[in-house]
């Protein structure tokens, strides 16, 4: 069986493969990879090996096993894998290809750069209003001076161009979205329990069951993995997702902002950034850290030496003033080179990239020491003075001996940043020290809405976004990082 | 002890070396003064002659390591290295880019930084310890549960929606105390108390799950075993053995902090326009004002460095395994 | 006045896994009468030490619970007390100490107030009176010096200071029952021996009774009244200990017996007991020994054994002692098949090894500029000579440098003085680089199969390892050959070759690090502890292959240890280790039987025997000095009960008997 599914799965990889190929080559459009889009991948692919190395070696897969048999992990991973697919669908970028000019064979492409979440989202992403408007709202937050079918002025709340414009006025407006709200959940209700009876039918075909049995050990919770977690949690998402795009396409549903644009869809564009500033900076300072903090605590001596200062002096500049200094120093730069970027994106990106680079800098010295203190309790440690005694040579001993047995350090410390990192982004845009002003991100949203907290009545809905959506991504990360630290730590098997 | 203090201040001597020269390599070689000419003065539409003005104002126009000028020990001093980069070493921070001495200013701004920051670390402290004890107090149980619960929610929000509802509800709702602003004396209390308690909710997430791992995990030693087969009830193994050898990491942790809170806090001071030096470092940030920025990396360093000592010390201090060695 | 004191009858306490509930004990009972010592005998993770902590009702919680049974002190039932109430008994009516003295004290309170503390608790006293109190407790446990000792932190006492600090706990409430969890295993034999004579003068004093718990039958010999042995969380055997050592019952303590290496089993193989302890977690419906017991029959498998007692007492849990089964012949099942080999090895020349006044010094650095401000003398030159097909025991207790002798002549520390001679290679001036392709030649066992093996790779890697590094055993596939050939060499099996390290059990741990080390065909493997943490039947099994190894491949080997039965039954020759020098070193009949030097003749006698119980001892005060500032003159001069002037000046020279037996003491010298 076991080389079967490998073919298998081989054979889907490959098929899968040649049908993006021929998507990428085929469709009308010139394809953008940003920095960090190809960053994203590079660690999509360190993913992906990563998982396929771990099912071979059973001391990789237990605690792995443990992480996912925790019904509270499970579930923050389903919710984490959501935003991953919104951040992932957001990070392929390109360039739609202008309707040929008359007289002209040159094809031109336009200089917006899309990304295919941007094209799912076409409806929303182009009802632009003219300014704040509440949720679900049909007309202006602030009243206008409006011409009247009489030629009066009046100052009147005016109606929106797209928000609710299918009403005729306001009182159909709870009947709409109540049946609107029922058509969506009867949707979902139905494609998850289609789902739902296939997963069951896949279980129970994987283990020589009924299909009744199958259901009723599902039910009772008594499987290895927490399936009824997964799917209920499952059937969360996909209600949010059938509910927010039916009623988006409609309405406003977080309201829109100062220029009019909906709050919900910044909001979903700006998963990406957070993400991004969450992997990538790890990812950047990850060999710094691994290659520098072993070599001082298995060699010892001057290269401890060396090291050892060069992070405590890293260390010793305060984390927000350096990230300061830099952002400062790499605005000039951008400012003074624009040649370099094509378009407003890639500048954008290429501000982001930098910082994820700094923060990394920055925030590396931590799991350094780490490392360090582990690799001098390592190198003591009997099976290292074996190999010693066996002649094997120096690089050996660190790739076979030392490097596989601070792992778990390397991947506990990598989760329980991330959260940390994505909150860190808030703080740092509203320092004026972030991202780019005109990315979308959760700390510029904030820092956009703060300024119209002195309006009466308030403009709420950016900020509360926002943080909503901050807050559920980080909250799923804070429990899913708790879960791989018990299931890792060594301390924590007893 | 004498001699230790002395070896772990010469210690100190090439890190700050280290981030002299980091910060002067940062602000001078790879940022040029014309470019900082050019931010100031804006992108476009500069002369050359205002840029060389700016820069000739400054001390900006002579050559970074040695002025050949100069004679005698001037082709050193007379620099932009010495000026700006080794003053730094004793405490002389020169002039911001608009003028003002910055020394001053730092040694003005820094007691606001402290009526906002200290009381934020000791309430903050005794809360945390006050939570993590009653946690570990009644560990397994429903209300260590929800307590582990409630400091994962607690974490996972973010730190300006404390700031931003606070206000809203407590100065815009409530019109308790005011919104922002400072007022030095005895009427600042006002003005510090809603920080001052954001500051201690923000952290109560993250400081008090932690504290509770250290209780957790000292409980569970062979010593307190020994408490208990003595017949110590569960409040003295606590108090009395738990609490004592659990506030070893943390007050270290604490020690580490404490010079730094000169530095202030950035963004509890600029919303709440408090004059600190938090705020002091994010209008430099916002007008581009490097000079007050590497002054403040360089004050930065120094007192992470004291901090260090200082946890060094006061280890030897609590623990007698440390000290009597 | 009733006789009994402690009657702990049907006791289970469960532990709630994720495995499942382990039933660590699974009813208990036994009588501990008014003034007795009464042992609790049983491997490891037999459930001796949780019954201990049921008594006391400090069973970690929530994970562990007592499910059933009663303890009766006095009449009454412990383990229905409310809780304020079982506070009061602990420390008072009943003391308790425990295993690992290192970290059993608060590390950040003086000795003396973690006393006082228990003190205050139960005689209500309070400061002068209660600190007198203390002070004569630290001099009743035999502490010199109380007034300073009370101000003390533990970390600035020694292991064997500390366990008498535990001690003196217990005993701060004139307890009528003191627990001693295995009290004395952490300890060296010299301090063992102190502490236990320490606790039996305090039990004479104060009547109090005593529930040992440990795994050494020679500590059982020396100190029990009673017996009870434990296996898999039931007693199998209750006796006097007279009736114990002279006729042991159950099928299980007999081959405990059995397989104690000892001088009279030299050049047998020893007594093995097969398989492992089955898993606590299963429901068991017949005898737990039934798998591993050379007499089993089928009922052994399908029914729970009754607990027989004869009328002297004596009792077990067995079929075999049923009156109902009397009479049933004793069919001794054939034991583990031992591979003998057929071969033989050939001699082929002497003196494989010999190590010629070898030093190894760390320096200790201090100050601005780290100068150096003295040195450690761990080893601090020795003579080794060891012949191939040979065993050489090294002796000493724990901070002798025994371990460093052994890294130094690998060349894992480089030694600082001396000459390592392998083979005509002085290996202490050889290069890394030069060192590699002589490496093979000698290998190591580490003392801990748990640190040993690389968790992250597979026991075919983890073999092969060596083999690729010294280039030995031919290709890919003829090592795999090979590979498998030295797992059934070691007694495992080559399936076993995909598995990883914490899928074994730590004697099949051992057994994998000694295949690895004959992997590369060595001619001398240095054999660090390699026993000492493992239950004696395992260790058994350990002896046996070595034994056999050495039979067929002429290993020479050289043996680290502080075991000295181990040695009796294993070593050709021994070299007795104190303060990084050898102080006698013979054959091992010559020292072992007839000890020359003081030191020698005192660690042999502190070593508690199960053959001649209760001989007079003779007891070594004090304990081993820094290696930092050896004492002036002969190192053992400040513990020595012949001390003369001479001794105290110059280190005294070697002094040759016949057969090489040498000893380096004056009274010797005075002899010639």
């Amino acid at each position: 069986m076991g080389t079967l599914s490998k073919y298998r799965l081989l054979i889907l990889c490959s098929g899968l493969l040649f049908v993006a190929i021929g998507l990428i080559v085929a469709a009308p459009v010139k394809w953008v990879v940003l920095w960090t889009d190809a960053l994203i991948f590079t660690l999509m692919v360190v993913i992906i090996g990563t998982a396929w190395m771990v099912r071979s070696r059973p001391y990789l897969l237990a605690p792995w096993r443990r992480v996912v048999r925790n019904r509270i992990a499970a579930g923050a991973l389903v919710v984490l894998l959501s935003y991953v697919v919104i951040g992932l669908l957001d990070s392929i970028h390109f360039r739609e290809l202008l309707p040929a000019q008359e007289g002209s064979h040159q094809q031109h492409y336009s200089s917006n750069t899309l990304s295919l979440l941007d094209k799912l989202l076409t409806p929303i992403r182009i009802q632009e209003e003219k300014s704040y408007s509440a949720p679900f709202a049909i007309q202006l937050f602030s009243k206008e001076s409006l011409q009247g079918d009489d030629g009066t002025t009046v100052r009147d709340y005016p109606r929106l161009q797209y928000g609710g414009a299918h009403l005729a006025d306001i009182s159909q407006r709870k009947e709409d979205i109540t049946n609107t709200l029922l058509l969506a959940s009867s949707y979902a209700l139905a494609t998850w329990v289609v789902i739902s009876l296939l997963v069951v039918w896949m279980l129970a075909r994987r283990h020589g069951q009924s299909y009744r049995q199958q259901f009723k050990q599902l039910i009772r919770g008594e499987m290895e993995m927490p399936w009824c977690t997964l799917l209920l949690m499952f059937l969360v998402i996909l209600l949010l997702l059938f509910i927010s795009m039916m009623l988006g396409v409609k309405y406003h549903i977080f309201g829109t902002d100062k220029v009019g644009q909906d709050v919900f869809y910044q909001t979903l564009k700006s998963i990406r950034t957070g993400l991004v500033i969450g992997t990538l900076t790890t990812l950047v300072m990850l060999p710094f850290a691994v290659v520098l903090g072993v070599a001082a605590g298995y060699f010892r001596g001057w290269v401890d030496d060396v090291i050892q200062y060069i992070y405590t002096t890293l260390n010793s500049i305060p984390g927000v003033l350096l990230i300061a200094a830099t952002v400062l120093i790499m605005q000039a730069y951008i400012a003074g080179n624009p040649e370099l970027f094509e378009t407003m994106e890639e500048r954008a990106d290429a501000r982001l990239f930098f910082l994820c680079l700094i923060l990394g800098i920055t925030s590396w010295t931590g799991l350094c020491r780490l490392l360090r203190g582990e690799a001098l309790k390592l190198r003591e440690l009997d099976y290292v003075q074996a190999a010693h005694a066996f002649g094997v040579p120096q690089n050996q001993v660190l790739s076979r001996h030392i490097f596989p047995n601070v792992l778990h350090i390397v991947l506990i410390s990598l989760v329980l940043d991330f959260s940390g990192l994505v909150l860190a982004e808030a703080v740092l845009s509203y320092v004026g020290i972030g991202v780019d002003p005109t990315m979308h991100s959760w700390g510029n949203m904030i820092n956009g809405a703060r300024l119209e907290m002195a309006r009466e009545p308030m403009v709420w809905w950016s900020l509360m976004a926002a943080f909503v959506f901050m807050f559920i991504l980080v909250l799923a990360a804070n429990l899913f990082a708790d879960a791989v630290r018990d299931a890792f730590d060594p301390r924590a098997v007893r | 002890m004498i001699a230790y203090i002395i070896r772990r201040l010469l210690y100190a001597v090439p890190i700050l070396i280290g981030v002299n020269i980091l910060t002067f390599w940062l602000f001078f070689v790879v940022n040029t003064p014309d470019d900082m000419a050019h931010m100031q003065l804006g992108m476009k539409h500069v002369t050359e002659e205002a840029v060389d003005n700016w820069k000739a104002e400054r001390g900006y126009d002579r050559p970074l390591f040695y002025n050949e000028q100069q004679d005698g020990m001037s082709t050193l001093t007379d620099t932009i290295f010495f000026d700006n980069s080794l003053r730094l070493f004793v405490f002389d921070f020169g002039q911001s880019d608009d003028g003002r001495d910055i020394g001053y200013d730092i040694s003005e701004r820094m007691w606001p930084s402290l009526a906002l920051a200290i009381p934020t670390l000791i309430i903050g402290l005794l809360v945390n310890l006050t939570f993590a004890m009653l946690m570990a107090f009644f560990r397994g149980s429903y209300v260590d549960l929800s307590g582990v619960i409630l400091c994962v929610v607690l974490m996972s929000i973010s730190g300006l929606f404390y700031i931003i509802g606070g206000q809203w509800l407590v100065s815009k709702v409530l019109h308790l105390v005011p919104i922002s602003g400072y007022q030095p004396g005895v009427d600042a209390w006002k003005f510090l108390i809603l920080p001052v308690v954001i500051g201690v909710i923000g952290g109560i997430g993250s400081g008090s799950r932690w504290y509770r791992t250290i209780f957790l995990e000292e409980i569970s030693r062979d010593y307190v075993r020994t408490a208990r087969a003595k017949g110590l009830g569960e409040r003295l193994v606590l108090f009395r053995h738990v609490l004592r050898n659990a506030l070893v990491p943390i007050l270290t942790g604490v020690v580490v902090v404490i010079p730094l809170l000169f530095m202030g806090s950035l963004v509890m001071e600029s919303f709440f326009g408090i004059p600190g030096l938090g705020s002091y470092t994010i209008d430099a940030i916002n007008k581009q004002d490097f000079a007050i920025v590497r002054s403040m990396v360089f004050l930065g360093s120094v007192l992470y460095i004291i901090g260090l000592i200082l946890t060094d010390i006061s280890y030897t201090l609590v623990d007698p395994r440390i000290r009597l060695n | 006045m009733n006789d009994t004191l402690l009657q702990v009858n049907g006791l289970k306490t469960w532990f709630e896994t994720s495995s499942g509930t382990v039933r660590a004990v699974d009813g208990v009972s036994f009588d501990i009468r008014r003034g007795e010592t009464f042992a609790l005998l049983g491997e490891s993770g037999c459930g001796k030490s949780i019954t201990s902590l049921s008594l006391m009702r400090l069973v970690p919680e929530p994970a562990g619970k007592i499910v059933s049974g009663s303890v009766m002190l006095d009449g009454v039932d412990l383990l229905t007390l409310p809780e304020y109430q079982m506070r009061n008994l602990r420390g008072s009516k009943i003391g308790m100490i425990f295993q690992e003295p290192m970290t059993s004290l608060n590390p950040v309170m003086t000795i003396g107030r973690q006393i006082q503390e228990s003190v205050e608790r139960h005689m209500g006293l309070r400061n002068r009176a209660a600190k007198g109190r203390v002070l004569e407790l630290l001099s009743s446990v035999g502490i010199p010096d109380p007034e300073q000792r009370y101000g003390e932190y533990p970390h600035q006492l020694s292991g064997g200071m500390k366990q008498r600090v535990m001690i003196a706990i217990a005993l701060a409430g004139e307890p009528e029952l003191l627990i001693a969890d295995e009290p004395t295993t952490a300890l060296d034999v010299t301090i063992q021996a102190q502490v236990l004579e320490l606790m039996a003068d305090l039990q004479k004093q104060t009547g109090m009774a005593m529930l040992l718990i440990t795994h050494d039958l020679g500590v059982v010999a020396e100190v029990a009244d009673r017996v009870a042995v434990m296996y898999a969380g039931q007693i199998v055997e209750q006796a006097s200990r007279e009736q114990f050592f002279s006729d042991p019952q159950h099928p299980y303590s007999k081959k405990l017996f059995a397989s104690m290496p000892d001088i009279e089993k030299r050049g047998e193989t020893l007594a093995v007991i097969r398989g492992t302890v089955p898993p606590l977690t299963t429901q068991f419906t017949g005898c737990r020994f039934e798998e591993r017991c050379d007499y089993s029959w089928e009922l052994c498998r399908n029914s729970l054994p009754q607990w027989t007692q004869q009328p002297t007492g004596h009792g077990a849990l067995c079929h075999l002692m049923d009156p109902r089964y009397q009479g049933r012949e004793m069919t001794l099942l054939s034991s583990e098949p031992e591979v003998e080999s057929l071969q033989t090895a050939t001699l082929a020349e002497q003196a494989t090894l010999s190590v010629d006044n070898l030093k190894v010094h760390f320096p200790i650095r201090k100050g601005l500029l780290k100068r150096i401000v003295g040195h450690v003398h761990a080893v601090d030159g020795i003579d080794i000579e060891l012949k191939q097909g040979k065993t050489l025991a090294l002796v000493g207790e724990s901070g002798c440098g025994k371990t460093t002798v052994g890294k130094g002549i690998l060349q894992l520390i480089r030694p600082t003085a001396g000459k390592v001679d392998f083979d005509n290679n002085d290996l202490t001036q050889l290069s890394n680089k030069q060192l590699r392709p002589l490496r093979g030649d000698i290998q190591i066992i580490f003392q801990d199969p748990f640190s040993s093996l690389n968790p992250r790779m597979r026991v075919a890697d983890l073999i092969e390892e060596g083999m690729v590094a010294q280039g030995k055993g031919g290709n890919s596939s003829q090592r795999q050959q090979r590979i498998d050939q030295l797992l059934q060499q070691v007694g495992m099996l080559s399936e076993h070759k995909h598995r990883y390290p914490h899928e074994f059990s730590g004697g099949q741990r051992q057994r994998i690090c000694i295949a690895r080390a004959l992997a590369v065909e060595p001619k001398l493997i240095i054999c660090d502890e390699p026993t000492s943490a493992l239950d004696v039947s395992v260790q058994a099994q350990i002896l046996n292959l070595l034994k056999r190894l050495q039979r067929e491949l002429g290993l020479a080997y050289l043996f680290i240890t502080h075991d000295i039965s181990v040695v009796e039954y294993l070593a050709h020759e021994v070299a007795v280790m104190y303060l990084g020098r050898i102080v006698e070193q013979g054959r091992v009949e010559d020292v072992l039987t007839e000890p020359r030097h003081p030191y020698t003749q005192a660690l042999l006698s502190a070593v508690p025997s199960i053959r001649n119980i209760r001989k007079k001892k003779q007891r070594l005060e004090g304990e081993l000095p820094s290696p930092i500032n050896p004492p002036q003159g002969c190192h053992f001069n400040p513990r020595c009960p012949k001390v003369m002037d001479r001794c105290r000046a110059h280190y005294p020279n070697k002094t040759v008997h016949e057969n090489n037996h040498f000893v380096r003491c004056f009274l010797e010298e005075n002899r010639e």
